[in-house]
């Protein structure tokens, strides 16, 4: 679904992303991890057309993402802090996205209900919690039942309940045959849900594998612990 | 188009923007009130607006604009084109700006002063809002840094405002043995808000008010071509600022 090729991206001389290969297909759960400034947030953004790249090319569904917008409908995105139009009420900000997805049909309010949107659909942006604002942005990327789900830290400011809300929504939408490319810094709460791990250090990828193969490899029971045994018996 | 309704909504019910349109009409309404003729409280008005306006649009906006970065991203990553996006909230910002002075200062305008002027008192405003939205785009796109370019937009505020037509007089008293009265009036042009001041004086005709460049500016051009020259010019202070934002927003990692 996703193909990307020697992509590099230099921000002046830092080197954010360097000569990155890799490939995602439908129907996975990726969690892509590393530490912080390893170019994490810049390979998401190449892939969302946020990020214009210097090298290299993504291929999204067999067409080339340069100068091209449309390919965006089948992706939702939510980003690690969502932040709105401080006078804008929850209705507007999802009428608006509604608007600009016009023609659209298969619309998914699963999370609109489960997250009771609609009690506060009058409420402005500004007035909300950090974590009301992360149930807007997560209501907006499932909203259209998009083929690819790219979400950043998806947990971080829920409370429990909604994390496992939309948990469970990750896991429906990967069986529906979605692609989900996650980052998290919290590698439990990914525990369940991915299948593949992508681990990125200095803009390089260092591991793209299976989570069935990695454990198996490290003979360790969690991902957690097996990233930690990768790095301290320096194999990657 | 969607995004844009809802921009101008937003920004619409903005404190500042709420509080900017009061204190316009407060300014108008007292200025004409207290002096005797409606011709001398048409020049404090123009010079409130000739300071004021220019300076909390290109604030406001830059401000605006920097605190919607993370909404520029979600819409981007949205199948909308980065034009569309760039274009709605310009348009947006610079609406509900011009609204504002038009509630703010055109309504007493229509009420004090001689029809002719009024209209052309509020194009200007109108155009001067506007530029300096342009300019703030302009200002938001050559610094990624929120300081920075805030620092950058008083600068310009600064310059344009209150700097440029004592430049200009400088520059004329040192070279006055030359014939350098064309050369002042192209000066002129690069300052959109002398610009509107000359606009405004050619209609009103009192020379004295005129500052330098309006001035020489009347010399060479007589009323009417000054109107449309001077039309013309503000129209390209919106579209030069704002084209070349644009392309920089193009290109510009989020």
């Amino acid at each position: 679904m996703i193909e990307i090729k020697n992509l590099t991206k230099y921000f002046g001389k830092l080197c954010a992303v360097d000569h990155l290969n890799l490939t995602l297909n439908l129907g996975e759960c990726v969690a892509l991890i590393g530490p912080n400034g390893c170019g994490k947030t810049t390979l998401i953004k190449a892939i969302l057309g946020m990020v214009l790249p210097d090298k290299g090319e993504i291929i999204f569904d067999g067409k080339n993402i340069k100068n091209d917008n449309q390919y965006r409908r089948q992706i939702g995105y939510m980003p690690q802090i969502g932040r709105y139009p401080e006078n804008m009420t929850i209705g507007h900000v999802i009428e608006m996205i509604r608007g600009i997805r016009d023609g659209h049909m298969d619309w998914d309010n699963d999370l609109y209900q489960l997250y009771e949107l609609e009690k506060m659909l009058n409420k402005k942006m500004r007035t909300l919690s950090g974590g009301t604002t992360q149930k807007v942005s997560a209501t907006l990327a499932f909203m259209f039942n998009p083929r690819v789900l790219i979400l950043d830290e998806p947990t971080a400011g829920l409370d429990p309940i909604a994390a496992e809300i939309i948990k469970q929504k990750i896991i429906d939408a990967r069986n529906k045959g979605s692609l989900i490319l996650i980052t998290s810094h919290l590698l439990s709460e990914l525990e369940d849900i991915v299948s593949q791990v992508v681990f990125m250090q200095d803009g390089k990828l260092i591991l793209h594998q299976n989570v069935k193969e990695l454990k198996q490899n490290t003979q360790q029971e969690t991902i957690a612990k097996s990233i930690v045994h990768l790095l301290k018996n320096e194999v990657v | 188009m969607k995004v844009l309704k809802y921009v101008a909504i937003d920004i619409f019910k903005n404190k500042i923007v709420i509080a900017y349109t009061i204190m316009l009409a407060l300014f108008s309404w007292s200025a004409f009130s207290l002096e005797d003729n409606a011709s001398k409280g048409l020049l404090t008005v123009l010079n409130i607006v000739l300071l004021t306006v220019p300076l909390v649009s290109v604030l406001f906006s830059t401000i605006y604009v920097y605190n919607s970065n993370e909404f520029i991203e979600l819409l981007v990553s949205h199948p909308v084109k980065r034009s569309k996006i760039w274009t709605a909230l310009f348009i947006g910002l610079a609406s509900s700006l011009a609204l504002a002075y038009l509630i703010g200062v055109g309504i007493p305008l229509l009420l004090f002063a001689d029809l002719g002027t009024a209209l052309i008192m509020i194009a200007a405003g109108i155009l001067l809002s506007v530029i300096f939205v342009a300019v703030a785009f302009l200002c938001s796109m050559l610094t990624r840094d929120k300081a920075k370019g805030i620092g950058l937009s008083i600068m310009l505020w600064l310059y344009f405002a209150l700097l440029f037509d004592g430049l200009v007089l400088f520059l004329f008293f040192q070279f006055s043995d030359y014939p350098i009265e064309k050369f002042v009036v192209g000066l002129s042009a690069m300052s959109p808000v002398d610009l509107c001041r000359i606009l405004i004086l050619l209609r009103l005709d009192v020379s004295a008010m005129m500052g330098f460049t309006g001035a020489v500016f009347q010399n060479y051009f007589g009323n009417h071509w000054g109107l449309l020259l001077s039309f013309g010019l503000l129209s390209m202070w919106i579209l030069v600022p704002f084209y070349w934002s644009l392309r920089k927003f193009k290109k510009k990692d989020l």
